[in-house]
């Protein structure tokens, strides 16, 4: 690969909405470029995980490097470095704009700026970053270019006046959009010479090669053969090889300051290669590591438990292994005396949960039960100590505690005008105050209000989709900590409570909650040949009980020679659903009434 | 010489009833002869292969065998009898509907060497036989019981049903009352079983059965089994009630699991340590046969562990339930070397039963025998 001067090399990233066109304007500039022949062109080349391409969103980031002839004759090095677009993952869209100099901001021109959209431009503002505004979707008949471009400089204040206008879709001005990172975003900076200072803002694991880092190098060169410190743990390396990604890896001598590219170090345990670390040469390492990065905070937690006991020791590796991709996952062994062994995972926020859960599965082919999803409380207690808890079955008697406190998030939502009466009833509902209300033209508004985390991450954003068709987009950032009458909630299975089931919550949510579940729990849980009671109770008051009738009839009225076959099947299918029980007492409780318990539900 | 039950297959029927999912055609009277051919064919092709095999049992069933020409059933046991080795005092049933059994039938069943008639009667109600789309009058029942009676029919068998829709209580009163007074030795008493792919399953998914509640059902059952004992019948098979020296022989070598081999269109055999079923389809049927392909769709071998599990979900259903002693003259083992846990568990769910000989569902297992017949999968 030719070497390309460091005044010709353009990092950028490309922040957007969901479904505002990231990945497919990320396909047309790996295509333009002519980095992939178009046999090889997948669409959606950077979401390369099926989880990704599905939910339509892309979870990790990846880098590219695109070389690109401009107009003015001269080659540039492109770096793409690839950003997840939700709330969820701010934190790993901060480590990919820390590593850029400038950001694409795709406006979808049907839809105009999203709660989403605004929370990543502050990050990349943050950055210091050249935002270069691109406007999508301009071939469909419902866009609203002139208007959009309008919002963009309203509410962002940033000009539109050069905007390209593309459809990522149709091909269309893709070139105006590679001119403009030319032009526009500043060239790296950074001593070659100097001694080595290099960011890692993504890792994976990889068989045959141990950790992979993506790195961004800010100062120095990095090179094979180099014995490399990683500054935060002060363990050292000898680097195997770097290079950089273009349609597959490409080895190369060295990455000097201002490129983007990959190493390797036969790193073996994923603990010792942390994104978001900075790698420095051992033997004349710099003084300072770099700053700028967000540390991880896990905000949701929950417990997951491996279905089948014996495989806890593969949900433990398999989260390992999805660590070193995801700084922000982080779990420790638990015990539940209904699901046995386990772990307590935290999470940043509720997309993420779900993330790792259909992970495991899909990519792991693991068989998990993951309990109710919970927050941080804080319980100070008669004697003046202060306790956190993530998990229901910590919380102390009541007799023990002074207060609770809950953690407040400041929550943004951006909405049609329409949908402004069905927003303040959720919230209301949601035990959410009311701060004030921004328009932001004529049909659009911003309402920001304060909500219990604890409601956030239990079913609102399903219900703020559902009622508002999909149209508003949500954004919310932790306030802090405020006193709460909190109780903890038990669901008792024919008299026995099972811990899995139990929930912190709003006292004033108690029974509802409890009832809901102990309704949901009739449904799931399939009739025994005894009536199973099913109780929600607060402290040692029933708040909520249902009964699961007992089971009348079970039997096959015929069974002849031809129907012993279809009789066996019967059963082998009766049998493989028992596998998948837990047995609660004498209860035989299905999985999913583990995730029906979470489901929303109009 | 082992002993065998045989199984021939008539697909044929006058029309279909709503809530049938047997291989049946209400529409192809015009293929009969063909079929009868090949049966015959079909038979010739196991000749060799059971040379050292005693038939015990024939059943032949439908369909709706007595809707074909009882020329053609002649025939058919005509050709077994010179080819095959014949039990002394075989057990030879055949299913007939009423309506379609006319004096001359029944006098050609009966040369036939036919022994046992099974009359699918399912209730004595008019209005419920039509409304479940079967083709006869509670008279035509009448009709065809008396031409059996006169020759002299003695082991003869009635199918109802029960949990029919709009069927209550009061209508199994009545069906139990008219069906004690004949001279009948043997009742299958079924519970109505709604199969996919049937008139009867479009109905239930959309909401326009009427049909009995889970408790109502069970009371039916309740009082059928208590009332079909009070008139001297043995409860002997969930759904199978027999008096003295009734019960059905062929039907017993499914439920223990011995020999069968079956003939003709989607019939299924177990013999020669194999499971394995007919294709299902007239033309597939007719080209294998025709050359000379044994008309086979798949099998499974039957191997211990199966064979076990197969003996003790069926030996449940019996009333006696399983015979622990023939189990281990069998399969040289103990049941209780195998079933430790699940035989502990359901006695002491008490839906099973131990005593000396033999392992059986309590009442209340009878109504839940899924749940125990589930332990006993290998």
């Amino acid at each position: 690969m030719e070497k390309i001067s460091q005044d010709n090399i353009r990092n950028f990233s490309i922040i957007a909405h969901i479904d505002h066109g990231k990945s497919t304007l990320a396909d047309r500039l790996i295509e333009k470029t002519g980095m992939l022949t178009s046999r090889e062109m997948q669409a959606q080349v950077l979401d390369n995980m099926d989880l990704e391409r599905e939910r339509g969103i892309t979870i990790k980031l990846k880098a590219v490097r695109l070389v690109y002839e401009s107009k003015d004759g001269e080659k540039y090095i492109l770096n793409l470095i690839d950003t997840p677009g939700h709330v969820d993952f701010n934190y790993e869209v901060s480590r990919s704009l820390a590593a850029c100099e400038g950001a694409l901001l795709i406006v979808d021109s049907t839809q105009g700026v999203e709660a989403q959209t605004l929370a990543n431009v502050y990050l990349a503002l943050e950055e210091d970053l050249e935002i270069i505004p691109v406007i999508n979707k301009i071939d469909l008949p419902s866009a609203r270019t002139d208007e959009v471009k309008r919002e963009i400089e309203d509410v962002i204040g940033i000009d539109c006046e050069d905007a390209p206008l593309i459809s990522a879709k149709e091909g269309l001005n893709i070139e105006d959009v590679l001119e403009a990172i030319v032009n526009k975003v500043p060239a790296p900076t950074g001593d070659p010479k100097a001694p080595l200072k290099a960011l890692i803002f993504d890792s994976y694991y990889d068989t045959y090669k141990g950790v992979i880092c993506y790195i961004r190098v800010v100062e120095g060169t990095i090179k094979a053969g180099m014995e490399i410190k990683m500054m935060s743990t002060g363990k050292t390396f000898e680097v195997t090889e770097v290079g950089v990604n273009t349609s597959k890896h490409v080895v190369l001598d060295e990455l000097c300051a201002g490129d983007v590219g990959f190493v390797t170090a036969s790193i073996k345990d994923v603990k010792e290669a942390t994104v978001g670390d900075t790698i420095t040469d051992k033997n004349n390492p710099t003084k300072e590591p770099l700053s700028g990065y967000k540390e991880v905070v896990p905000m949701v937690y929950c417990g997951i438990y491996p279905a089948e006991g014996e495989d806890f020791n593969s949900v433990r590796d398999a989260l390992e292994k999805l660590q070193v991709n995801d700084a922000a996952l982080v779990f420790e062994p638990e015990t539940s005396a209904a699901l046995g062994f386990g772990f307590r995972c935290g999470f940043l926020g509720l997309l993420h949960m779900e993330i790792i859960q259909e992970r495991l599965d899909r990519e792991f082919d693991l068989n998990i039960i993951a309990t109710a999803p919970s927050v941080i409380y804080k319980i100070i207690k008669n004697d003046g100590k202060v306790l956190e808890i993530q998990n229901p079955t910590d919380m102390p008697p009541l007799t023990e505690i002074n207060y609770m406190e809950e953690p407040i998030v400041k929550a943004s939502i951006m909405t049609p005008t329409d949908y402004v009466g069905a927003i303040m009833e959720l919230c209301q509902n949601k035990r959410g105050t009311f701060l004030n209300m921004e328009y932001l033209e004529e049909k659009r508004v911003v309402m920001h209000y304060e909500l219990p985390l604890n409601e956030v991450i239990y079913d609102f954003f399903d219900a703020l989709k559902s009622r508002t068709r999909g149209y508003a987009s949500l954004d919310y950032e932790l306030k802090g900590y405020e006193p709460s009458n909190l109780v903890k909630l038990d669901i008792l299975i024919n008299g026995e409570s099972v811990d899995a089931f139990s929930l912190i919550v709003h006292e004033e949510k108690a029974y509802e909650r409890g009832r809901t579940i102990a309704e949901r729990l009739v449904d799931v849980i399939p009739r025994h040949q005894f009536a199973i009671p099913i109780q929600a109770a607060v402290g040692s008051k029933i708040i909520a009980r249902e009964t699961i009738r007992a089971l009348r009839k079970d039997v096959l009225a015929k069974c002849y020679g031809g129907d012993i076959s279809r009789k066996k099947k019967l059963l082998e299918k009766q049998k493989e659903g028992k596998k998948r029980m837990r047995q609660i007492g004498a209860v035989e409780v299905p999985q999913e009434a583990f995730l029906t318990v979470l489901k929303y539900d109009e | 010489m082992e002993d065998f039950g045989l199984y021939i297959h008539i697909p044929f029927c006058t029309k279909k009833c709503f809530y049938c999912d047997f291989t049946s055609f209400p529409d192809r009277m015009d293929i009969i002869e063909k079929y009868i051919d090949c049966l015959i064919q079909e038979l010739s092709f196991y000749k060799g292969k059971l040379k050292n095999h005693n038939i015990k049992t024939i059943f032949i069933g439908g369909g709706t065998p007595s809707s074909i020409d009882g020329k053609y059933i002649y025939k058919v046991l005509d050709y077994i009898y010179s080819n095959y080795t014949v039990d002394k005092t075989p057990e030879i049933t055949i299913e007939i509907n009423p309506g379609t059994l006319t004096k001359d039938k029944a006098n050609i069943y009966k040369k036939s060497g036919i022994n046992r008639i099974s009359m699918g009667l399912q209730t004595f109600n008019r209005h419920i036989l039509k409304s479940i789309g079967r083709s006869h009058t509670p008279e035509e029942f009448y009709d065809s019981y008396d031409i059996l009676n006169r020759l002299g029919f003695k082991n003869i068998n009635v199918d109802l049903i029960f949990g029919l829709p709009n069927q209550a209580l009061k209508d199994i009163i009545y069906d139990l009352k008219q069906v004690t007074k004949l001279n009948i030795n043997h009742i299958s008493y079924y519970s109505l079983i709604i199969e996919a792919g049937t008139l009867m399953n479009k109905w239930y998914e959309e909401g326009k059965l009427d049909l009995p509640n889970e408790d109502e059902e069970r009371q039916m059952y309740y009082y059928i089994v208590d009332t079909l004992i009070k008139n001297g019948f043995t409860h002997y098979e969930i759904s199978n009630f027999a008096r003295d020296n009734y019960q059905c022989i062929h039907n017993n070598i499914y439920w223990k699991v011995k020999p069968y081999l079956g003939i003709g269109l989607g019939s299924h055999s177990n013999i020669m340590g194999k499971r394995f079923w007919n294709v299902d389809r007239f033309h597939e049927y007719f080209s294998l046969i025709s050359k000379d392909i044994f008309p086979i769709a798949g099998e499974e071998i039957i191997d211990k562990e199966t064979e076990i599990s197969e003996f003790c979900i069926l030996g449940l259903r019996l009333i006696e339930g399983i015979n622990k002693k023939e189990f281990r003259n069998r399969f040289h083992i103990n049941i209780e070397d195998i079933f430790k846990d699940q035989i502990a568990k359901h006695i002491n769910n008490s839906l099973l039963i131990e005593d000396q000989d033999s392992l059986h569902l309590s009442p209340k297992g009878l109504d839940l025998a899924n749940l125990v017949e589930v332990d006993f999968l290998l």
